[in-house]
């Protein structure tokens, strides 16, 4: 392939957005209208105080907005970037009505960039406690867990299985949407609130539930989800995990092999990131496959929309059978064309598929992005579960007393994002300090 | 098409529109290309006592991301040489005969000076002079320009020295550096002037720099007080004007004003007009955009005046002069309330924040089911657009509450969302005047006042 080493994988899959300028942030920041009690935060599922951060911009008090941000957010940077804006804060503005939403999110990088590229520190470690508390994990759960709870006094310690800490921050967002650099200074910040982060300790292999109950007073379950699901088809040991082969672009992006016509079963956003990390490489083609349309699509409306300007195609109403390999090598998926029958569990129709309509789609590679597996830990733990994710009271207590969890392995209900990670590791902290310290906890109320 | 052109102190011009006497009318070759796009005239940057000028002579301030919504300066007057500027007024003078070309002049006070200066501009074939009695600095420090207009006696004493040589029209420019302008404006009447002009700059200190705090704009280490002009001084300027306007000497003496003071758009210009300027100067906003705005205040008038039915520039000035009115002659019977239209209402709240905080508590905040809310009331599990646009309830403005004091229409985003409805007060009409001329008890004393409310079924808590 010899189009591909012209490829910069560090340039085609950049930052896609630019850093506002000074001009450009308080220009934005003048068109917001400081409403009261405003929309924007109430959509914000960590109920940053927008207005009141925008206007810190308007009037040049950057550090005071970062500190707005980061009070309500503690991964404010990786939210600003990251966040679905247009179906949360930015969706909710009130100038939808008028003109365009203010760019809620860019304004919100351009205050936390300003602290984080200075070295300014907004928070610093509360008096001590005397507790301890173990936090299971590295992503924006664990680590706004661990910082809320360094910042009250708590002494605490993160466990992390992986060798890198923020979770799929760090592994898991493309770089288009977050550079890795961005995750890693939040771990840094959190560390220098005093929170030890401990990588390559994996509970249940070796780190042993007992022990942590035994030497710390409250523990925090933040573990994510698991692997990328099987599709249980023939030929499914050649499918690349969706999951492994965007850790790979922000990795170690000229190791990635990326074929020239690329499948990507499923129409989730991990789906859509594999897509465009497989286009921006260099693949001539990318399709996607997904057995239902694009009105029952999981991907938000805006990622759809980004994902057909990077040039990629979609099959709908199609259903992967068979991966095709000759001599060892992929050179199709077989599919079934299906169509649309009555609503399933899910609420939306249940496809099925239609007798005969086989086909071969042609491809030298296919990806599998369809979701992510329940955590095995609960289970393993002998906590009680809900649709498989780890039950958890409204203080975040799974049923074992002192132990809480948050995060994507809570997520029963609602879509799995970044910022609903960090609202649970905020409320959970606030529940643990509330259980470890109650009258210090009443006191500061 | 509105006929534009003006008759001033029989200085006529095509239209109502002069460059004040500023950095834009600063040379011959500046005029003429300003009179090429469409300036119906100009009065001469002030030439007369020699000076030397600073560096960093403008400040400006500038709010919510919007540049300079006024400009501040310490420039003096003109420092060109004097005859420079004579010859070149001559040469204007002669390719444009139908444009004002009006000389602003400013010497030391003496008969001879004044006497020399006039001479020498009539000798040019300007068609009018106007005194500079507003420079506020600088010139000022050297008894001239507002050190005379703000003491009445001399306004009258030089303009007196002026009328005795001046053969074409004379304009008094005043300053708004006093506490009433009536008094200096009565002087250049007394002393015989043609006409007023109004305002000069407004005595100011901009801004103080945060990273040095040095005084803004920074003149080598030093910084003072400088000359405020520019859209946010329209409203000081407007008062001046009708104050000119409603007093009985000048209105009597019948002498025509120049309005000019933060004039940017055809609409300031009309607003002008209404209060009896019936000749427009403008300087900041050309600062700020160049000659070529002449072109929509000119179209932008002229398309107003059409839509109104005044067929020419004599019809508007002073037409809104009688409203000017003291407050006791107010009438306290008139009631105006709040109303919003949910339709229009993006829902930002500012109106409730507003009224709430810092007017009269009469905005509430009704759901969906008609319930009231208090504001952050939302569940923090709540999120997303769909839960907070959906449960996103509205202002409603309590109408027997609210005392109609305006500030909700005024900080409200949406361009006619919140009307200021007249309902009847079901009192009859009275003015402070009236009612303290017919029971003088209620100025004076809370009781009685407290009876007369009662008495007419005022409530305010
Ligand atoms: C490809 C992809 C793209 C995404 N893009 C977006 C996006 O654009 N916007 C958005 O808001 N959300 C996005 N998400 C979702 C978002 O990343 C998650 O919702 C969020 O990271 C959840 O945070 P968490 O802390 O619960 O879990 P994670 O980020 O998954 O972190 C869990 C951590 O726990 C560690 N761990 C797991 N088990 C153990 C154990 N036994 N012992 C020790 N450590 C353990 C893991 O290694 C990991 O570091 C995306 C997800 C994916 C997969
Ligand atoms: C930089 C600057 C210099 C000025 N110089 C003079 C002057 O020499 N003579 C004068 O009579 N007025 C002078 N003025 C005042 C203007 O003529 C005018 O009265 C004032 O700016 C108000 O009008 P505006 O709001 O349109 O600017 C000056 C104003 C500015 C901003
Ligand atoms: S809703 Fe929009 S305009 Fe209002 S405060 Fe939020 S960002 Fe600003
Ligand atoms: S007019 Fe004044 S009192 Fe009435 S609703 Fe508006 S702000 Fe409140
Ligand atoms: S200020 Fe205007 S737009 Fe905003 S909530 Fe009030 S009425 Fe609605």
């Amino acid at each position: 392939m010899n189009d591909r080493q012209i490829i910069r994988p560090e340039e085609v899959l950049a930052e896609y957005y630019p850093p506002l300028t000074d001009h450009e942030a308080v220009v934005e920041a003048n068109r917001c209208l400081y409403c009261y009690d405003a929309p924007c935060t109430h959509a914000c599922p960590t109920h940053i105080d927008i207005p009141k951060f925008i206007k810190k911009i308007a009037t040049e008090n950057v550090v005071g907005s970062a500190r707005t941000i980061l009070e309500a957010n503690l991964m404010g940077a990786t939210c600003a970037r990251v966040c679905p804006v247009q179906e949360l804060c930015e969706g909710a503005c009130v100038l939808n009505a008028e003109e365009k939403p203010i760019m809620i999110g860019r304004l919100q990088r351009y205050a936390t960039d300003y602290v984080y590229s200075r070295g300014i520190d907004v928070f610093k470690a509360g008096p001590p406690t005397g507790k301890k508390v173990a936090v299971i994990g590295a992503g924006p759960a664990g680590l706004t867990c661990a910082g809320e709870l360094a910042k009250l006094g708590h002494s605490v310690t993160v466990f992390e299985k992986r060798e890198l800490p923020g979770g799929l921050s760090t592994y898991g967002i493309i770089v288009l949407r977050e550079p890795v650099e961005v995750a890693l200074a939040e771990v840094e910040m959190v560390k220098r609130l005093g929170v030890e982060v401990k990588t390559g300790m994996e509970l249940g292999a070796n780190l042993s539930f007992e022990q942590i109950r035994r030497e710390y007073d409250a523990v925090f379950l933040s573990v994510g989800l698991g692997a990328v699901p099987a599709l249980g088809i023939p030929g499914e040991e050649h499918i690349v995990d969706g999951l492994s082969y965007i850790e790979a672009s922000k990795m170690n992006p000229q190791g990635l092999e990326v074929g020239r016509n690329v499948a990507v079963i499923g129409a989730g956003n991990t789906a859509i990131d594999c897509a465009t990390v497989a286009k921006r490489l260099g693949a001539e083609r990318v399709t996607m496959v997904y057995r239902r349309t694009d009105a029952e699509m999981t991907a938000y409306p805006h990622e759809y929309e980004f994902a057909k300007k990077e040039g990629i195609e979609f099959r709908f109403l199609t259903q992967p059978v068979r991966v095709i390999v000759e001599g060892g090598k992929v050179t199709g998926l077989e599919c079934v064309r299906m169509e649309l029958g009555a609503p399933d569990a899910s609420g939306r129709p249940a496809p099925r598929p239609v007798p005969g309509s086989e086909f071969v789609l042609p491809a030298d590679q296919v990806v599998k992005a369809i979701g992510q597996e329940k955590p095995a830990l609960a289970q393993m733990l002998g906590l009680q579960t809900e649709k498989g994710y780890i039950k958890v009271n409204d203080d975040f207590e799974t049923s074992l007393s002192g132990v809480y969890a948050g995060g994507d392995c809570v997520r029963a209900k609602g879509s799995a994002s970044t910022v609903m990670a960090v609202e649970d590791g905020k409320l959970a902290a606030f529940a643990i300090h509330r259980k470890l310290v109650p009258l210090r906890a009443a006191a500061d109320d | 098409m509105a006929d534009l052109r003006i008759n001033f102190a029989g200085i006529r011009s095509p239209n109502p529109f002069w460059l004040a006497s500023a950095p834009p009318t600063n040379s011959g070759a500046q005029i003429h290309k300003a009179f090429e796009y469409g300036w119906g005239g100009a009065v001469w940057k002030t030439i007369g006592a020699p000076v030397l000028n600073v560096s960093n002579r403008y400040g400006a301030w500038h709010y919510g991301g919007q540049k300079m919504l006024a400009i501040n300066n310490v420039e003096l007057i003109s420092d060109r040489p004097l005859e420079v500027n004579l010859r070149e007024i001559r040469d204007v003078k002669r390719h444009w005969p139908d444009r004002a070309v009006i000389v602003s002049a400013m010497v030391e006070s003496t008969p001879e000076a004044w006497r020399d200066i006039v001479l020498k501009i009539e000798d040019t074939g300007a068609d009018g002079i106007e005194l500079n009695y507003g420079c506020p600095h600088g010139m000022s420090e050297r008894g001239m320009g507002s050190a005379v207009g703000q003491v009445p006696e001399y306004c009258e004493q030089i303009t007196r020295w002026v009328m005795d040589v001046a053969k074409i029209p004379v304009i008094v420019k005043l300053t708004p550096n006093i506490t009433n302008i009536v008094y200096p404006a009565r002087a250049a009447v007394n002393a015989g002037a043609n006409a007023l002009s109004l305002i000069n700059t407004i005595n100011s200190i901009v801004a103080v720099d945060l990273d040095t705090l040095e005084i803004t704009p920074n003149i080598g280490g030093k910084g003072g007080h400088g000359g405020y002009a520019g859209p946010a001084v329209k409203p000081i300027a407007l008062n001046m004007l009708s104050a000119l306007g409603t007093d009985e000497v000048v209105r009597r003496s019948g002498l025509p004003i120049s309005g000019m003071g933060g004039i940017s758009t055809w609409k300031d210009a009309a607003e002008f007009l209404l209060l009896g300027a019936s000749s427009l100067q403008v300087c900041t906003a050309v600062m700020h955009y160049g000659y070529r705005i002449i072109e929509d205040l000119c179209d932008g008038l002229s398309n107003w005046m059409d839509s109104k039915g005044f067929k020419s520039v004599d019809e508007v000035v002073g037409k809104s002069l009688h409203r000017i009115s003291d407050f006791k002659d107010f009438d306290l019977a008139f009631r105006a309330v709040a109303r919003i239209d949910p339709d229009k209402c993006i829902k930002c709240n500012l109106c409730y924040v507003a009224c709430n905080d810092t007017a009269h508590q009469c905005i509430d905040l009704v759901d969906a089911n008609g319930n009231l809310v208090q504001p952050y009331s939302y569940d923090v599990r709540s999120n997303g657009k769909l839960e907070a646009v959906g449960s996103r309830p509205q202002p409603v403005v309590r109408e027997e509450d609210c005392v109609g004091c305006r500030l909700c229409h005024n900080v409200c985003p949406v361009e006619g969302c919140i009307e200021m409805v007249e309902v009847p007060s079901g009192r009859a009409s009275v003015t402070w005047d009236q009612l303290t001329k017919a029971r003088p008890e209620v100025g004076s004393d809370w009781e009685a006042m407290e009876r007369y409310r009662k008495e007419v079924g005022i409530d305010i808590h």
